[in-house]
C-alpha cells in the first residue's frame, strides 16, 4: 500500500512536469487515468438492468449472455486527486469543515452521514474514474426540509457543496473537487403521486430512473427518458443535466417534459414550482434555469414529470449502408414513411461494430457495412405500424440506400440489437483509457469530423469510433488507447473542439460542461450570453458555494475583452 | 435421404420478457393486446430446419401453425427464415383457449401424411404451457421413431444421428426417417431474417386451412377451472441461534415435538 501510494505521487509529479510543459499548448483540463498497472475497467450497460456500477465489485453481467463475466475494475483509489492534478486552478474561498460541523448535521440527519475515507471513495470519484475529489463527509438527507437546513447551515458558514445523484455524469460534474460536501440524493426516493389520466407523474429526486420506469409501465405508462445509465441514475441529476438518452427524438428533451420541481435554494430557501399541471403561464419559468444547470443553482428535491402512453407494439429495424449520405437518405425515407411512429434513430460506424464485436463478443445480425441505422417504431396498433415499416424498408432497399437490413419483433431479437448499439460505451472503457466526446452537429458536416479526427490521430490511438443519435444531430466520438498518453491528447483538444466551434456546432450536445469542458463554454456560447449565466449565478448563489468550479469557467470574459484570440472570435 | 420434406410446428405465445397477468376472472391470462411471438424453441427448429435444406438434407421445409388470425404473421416470420411455404389452420380464439397438445398433434400428424412429409420438428416445449407433449403425441400417432430433446442432428448413411439432452448428460441415438424430431435450446442461434428475405416471403405461399380439413374434432378435452397467481412470497427472517430454529420449527408443526 505504501508502495503504492509512492508510486501513486511519482506518477502525480511526472505528470505536473509534463502538464505544466503542455499547458502553453493546449488549455484543457484533462482526466488522467494514473493506473498503476494496466487495469481495466470491465461494465456492462445493460437496458433495464443494473445500469452502471461504482461499486467494487468483482464481476459483471455479460449484457447479451446475462451471465457474469469476470472483470478487473481501476480501483477508485489509484484514480488522481483532480486538485493535484489541476494545479491552477485555486480552492475557493470557503470553510473547512469542522466537527462542530459534523455534530450539527449528525443532529439534523439524525445520523446519516458519513465520514469514513473509504466508503467516500466511490462518491469522491467519477463513474469514468477520471477525477477524483478529496471530500470529508457525505450527507444523505431524507426530506426536502432537511436539505433546506444542511443548504443553510452551508450558506451561513461559507462551506462549499456539491449535489451528488446516481453520480453517472460523464464530465466530472457530480463529484467535488477539493472537500466540498457532498449532499446525496440516494435516500429521497419516494414516488409521491402518479395521476394515470394525465400522465403527471410526481416523485422525490432521489428516484433511480429504471424504478420509476417500471411503476409507470404498471398504468400502461412510460418516462419520456431512456438512457443506459437508467438502473442508476436520479431523476433529480437527470433533470439538472437535462440528459437527452435515445428517446429524445419522440419524447423531446426534459425542457419540455418536466412539468415542475422543487428545489433548494444555494441560501436554504426553498423554492417550491412543483406543479402537476400540463400549462401554467404565471411569471418567469423558474423550472427551465434549473434544468440543465448541472446543480449549480440550487439542489432539486422533487420532480413532475409528464409520463407517455406506453407503446403497444415496439419494433426496431437495423439497416447496413454504404456511406453516410445514405444513411442521412434512410433519415428523411423514415421520418416521410414512419413520421409520428418513429421512436428511435440511431447510428454506428463499422468501427464501433467491430468494438462491440471484439469487447464484448456481441453477435452482428448483419454482414460487414460501413454505416449501420437502427430504427426503432412505436405505435399503438402493431399491424398499422408494421405496414408502414414495411413500405418503408421496400423504399429504401429499392432506391438503395439500405444495403441490407433485418427487423425484430420479439423482445430477445430487439434487445439484442439495441445492445449492439448501447453496448458502445462499456466496451470502449475495455480497452483502457477512454477519450470520450459529445457534440452537436450541423447533418451534413456530420461525419466528416470523425474521418478527419480519426486520420489525426491514426497512429496515437487503438481506435475512433462514431456512433450516437443522428436523429438529433448528436455525435458520440471516442478515441481509446491502452492507458493515457498526453501526445494522443494534444492530437484531439483543442481540434476537436475549435472544428465543431468553426461549424457552429455545441462543444457538449448532452453531456454537460461539468468540470471538464466549462473552459470551452465559449467554443459554443457567447460571452454576452456567458456574463449573463454568471450574473444569474452570482444573483442566485451569491457565495458561491453551490458545486463550484462547475460549468462556468473560472474567468469570465466582458463584450471587451482584447484577451480574446482569433480562434474564439467566432 | 437426401431431399427430405420437413413439416415444422410453430406456435404464437406470449412473448417471453412479458409479464404475465391473471385475468381479473381468473379464467385465464391476459392477450389481449400483449406482445405475442415465435414460441423460440419452434423458432430454433425452424432455424434447424432451414439449415438442413441449406446442407441438401431436406429439400423443402413448411411451416405450420394452429392458431387464430394473428398466427399468420408468425408463419411469415418462419418463411422469412428460410421455410418454403407455409399453411395456417384455423381456430377461433374461443376455442384456441382450450385447443390441447393433442389436438394439435392430431392436426400435424394430418397434415405430416397430406404433406408426405418426412420429419415433423417442433420445440421441445411452448412456453406458455411448458407441456412438451406435442411431438412425443405425433410420434406415437404415425408410429415414427422420436429424437426430443435435439441439441445436434447429423447425417448418418440413410439415418439421423440425434445428441439428446437428458438429465444425466447427453445421448446420442440414431433414428430412422421418416422421424419426429423436437429442438432443445442448445441446437442452434435463430438467424435475424434480413430484409431481401423478409420481402420474398411476402410472395411465399400460405395456405389456409381448418381443422375439419383434416377430419379433427377441437372440441375441448378439458375444461379450465381457475388460473391464479401464485402466492405472493413471503419474507424470510434470520434468526440468530439453532434453539430458535428448533422452536420455530415445531411450532410451525414441522418437527416432532
Amino acid at each position: 500500500m505504501a508502495l503504492n501510494g509512492l508510486l501513486n505521487l511519482l506518477n502525480v509529479y511526472k505528470h505536473r512536469l509534463h502538464f505544466q510543459s503542455q499547458i502553453a499548448l493546449r488549455k484543457s483540463y484533462f482526466s488522467s487515468c494514473e493506473t498503476i498497472g494496466s487495469c481495466r475497467h470491465g461494465h456492462s450497460v445493460t437496458r433495464g438492468q443494473g445500469g452502471f456500477n461504482n461499486k467494487l465489485i468483482p464481476f459483471q453481467f455479460h449484457p447479451r449472455l446475462g451471465w457474469p463475466v469476470l472483470s478487473t475494475i481501476r480501483a477508485s483509489s489509484t484514480v488522481a486527486l483532480t486538485s493535484s492534478r489541476l494545479s491552477s486552478l485555486n480552492r475557493g474561498p470557503f470553510s473547512v469543515v469542522s466537527d462542530q460541523d459534523i455534530q450539527y448535521f449528525n443532529k439534523v440527519l439524525q445520523g446519516r452521514v458519513i465520514t469514513d475515507r473509504d466508503e467516500l471513495e466511490t462518491h469522491n470519484t467519477d463513474w469514468l474514474k477520471t477525477v477524483r475529489g478529496n471530500s470529508q463527509v457525505l450527507l444523505r438527507p431524507k426530506t426536502t426540509e432537511e436539505v433546506s437546513a444542511i443548504v443553510k447551515y452551508c450558506y451561513d458558514r461559507h462551506l462549499a457543496v456539491t449535489p451528488q445523484g446516481g453520480n453517472t455524469g460523464l464530465v466530472g460534474g457530480s463529484v467535488p473537487v477539493f472537500d466540498e460536501v457532498i449532499i446525496s440524493t440516494q435516500l429521497m426516493n419516494n414516488i409521491i403521486s402518479l395521476d394515470p389520466v394525465s400522465g403527471a407523474l410526481v416523485c422525490q429526486a432521489g428516484c433511480v430512473l429504471e424504478t420509476l420506469d417500471n411503476h409507470v409501465q404498471d398504468h400502461g405508462l412510460t418516462m419520456p427518458l431512456d438512457l443506459g445509465a437508467k438502473g442508476s441514475c436520479h431523476i433529480g441529476g437527470n433533470v439538472a443535466t437535462n440528459a437527452g438518452g435515445i428517446r429524445l427524438l419522440r419524447y423531446g428533451s426534459l425542457h419540455g417534459s418536466v412539468l415542475g420541481l422543487e428545489a433548494v435554494l444555494p441560501d436554504g430557501e426553498i423554492m417550491d414550482c412543483l406543479t402537476p399541471l400540463r400549462k401554467d403561464n404565471t411569471g418567469y419559468d423558474l423550472k427551465q434555469l434549473f434544468i440543465g444547470s448541472e446543480g449549480t443553482l440550487g439542489i432539486i428535491t422533487k420532480v413532475s414529470i409528464l409520463c407517455p402512453q406506453k407503446p403497444r407494439a415496439v419494433c426496431v429495424a437495423l439497416l447496413g449502408c454504404e456511406n453516410f449520405q445514405k444513411v442521412l437518405d434512410i433519415f428523411v425515407s423514415c421520418k416521410s414513411f414512419l413520421g409520428e411512429i418513429m421512436s428511435a434513430f440511431e447510428f454506428m460506424d463499422s468501427q464501433a461494430m467491430e468494438l462491440v464485436k471484439e469487447n464484448l463478443s456481441l453477435i452482428s445480425p448483419l454482414e460487414k457495412y460501413p454505416f449501420y441505422v437502427l430504427v426503432e417504431c412505436s405505435g399503438s396498433d402493431g399491424n398499422h405500424d408494421e405496414e408502414k415499416l414495411t413500405r418503408m424498408l421496400q423504399a429504401v432497399m429499392d432506391s438503395g440506400a439500405a444495403l441490407d437490413g433485418t427487423v425484430a419483433t420479439d423482445s430477445t431479437k430487439i434487445y439484442n440489437i439495441w445492445s449492439l448499439r448501447e453496448s458502445c460505451a462499456s466496451a470502449l472503457l475495455k480497452d483502457g483509457y477512454n477519450y470520450k466526446y459529445d457534440v452537436s452537429l450541423p447533418l451534413d458536416h456530420f461525419y466528416t469530423l470523425a474521418e478527419e479526427m480519426r486520420e489525426r490521430v491514426k497512429n496515437h490511438a487503438i481506435r475512433t469510433v462514431a456512433y450516437g443519435h443522428v436523429g438529433d444531430g448528436n455525435l458520440h466520438l471516442n478515441f481509446t488507447t491502452a492507458k493515457y498518453c498526453p501526445a494522443t491528447m494534444a492530437l484531439i483538444e483543442p481540434f476537436i473542439y475549435d472544428w465543431v466551434a468553426r461549424h457552429r456546432g455545441s462543444v457538449s450536445a448532452e453531456h454537460g460542461l461539468g468540470l471538464k469542458k466549462r473552459q470551452f463554454i465559449y467554443h459554443s456560447k457567447t460571452p454576452s450570453a456567458v456574463a449573463l449565466m454568471a450574473t444569474i449565478k452570482k444573483a442566485v448563489d451569491p457565495r458561491g458555494i453551490m458545486n463550484p468550479y462547475k460549468v462556468l469557467p473560472e474567468n469570465i470574459k466582458t463584450e471587451n475583452d482584447s484577451s480574446l484570440d482569433d480562434r474564439e472570435k467566432m | 435421404m437426401s431431399g427430405l420434406r420437413v413439416i415444422v410446428g410453430c406456435k404464437r405465445v406470449i412473448d417471453y420478457a412479458v409479464k404475465i397477468r391473471v385475468k381479473p376472472d381468473k379464467t385465464g391470462v391476459i392477450t389481449d393486446g400483449v406482445k405475442h411471438s415465435m414460441n423460440p424453441f419452434d423458432e430454433i427448429a425452424v432455424e434447424e430446419a432451414v439449415r438442413m435444406k441449406e446442407k441438401k438434407l431436406a429439400s423443402e421445409v413448411i411451416a405450420v401453425s394452429c392458431g387464430p388470425i394473428q398466427c399468420q404473421e408468425t408463419l411469415r416470420t418462419a418463411m422469412a427464415m428460410g421455410a418454403d411455404k407455409s399453411i395456417h389452420v384455423e381456430v377461433d380464439a374461443a376455442t384456441y383457449e382450450n385447443l390441447q397438445p393433442l389436438h394439435v398433434a392430431k392436426i400435424l400428424s394430418k397434415v405430416a401424411q397430406e404433406e408426405k412429409a418426412d420429419i415433423v420438428f417442433t420445440g421441445k416445449q411452448a412456453i406458455d404451457d411448458d407441456c412438451n407433449q406435442t411431438g412425443q403425441m405425433v410420434a406415437a400417432l404415425l408410429d415414427w421413431p422420436q429424437a426430443t430433446f435435439a441439441s445436434k442432428i447429423e447425417k448418418a448413411n440413410g439415418e439421423l444421428t440425434v445428441t439428446r439432452e437428458i438429465d444425466g448428460g447427453l445421448e446420442t441415438i440414431k433414428v430412422q426417417v421418416p422421424a419426429v424430431l423436437t429442438a432443445d435450446l442448445r441446437l442452434n442461434e435463430p438467424r435475424y431474417a434480413t430484409l431481401p428475405n423478409i420481402m420474398k416471403a411476402k410472395k411465399k405461399p400460405m395456405a389456409k386451412k381448418k381443422p375439419a380439413d383434416y377430419g379433427v374434432d377441437v372440441g375441448p378435452r378439458q375444461s379450465i377451472l381457475k388460473v391464479e397467481d401464485p402466492p405472493v412470497r413471503q419474507a424470510g427472517s434470520k434468526l440468530d441461534s439453532v434453539e430458535t430454529l428448533v422452536t420455530k420449527l415445531r411450532d410451525a408443526g414441522l418437527v416432532p415435538s
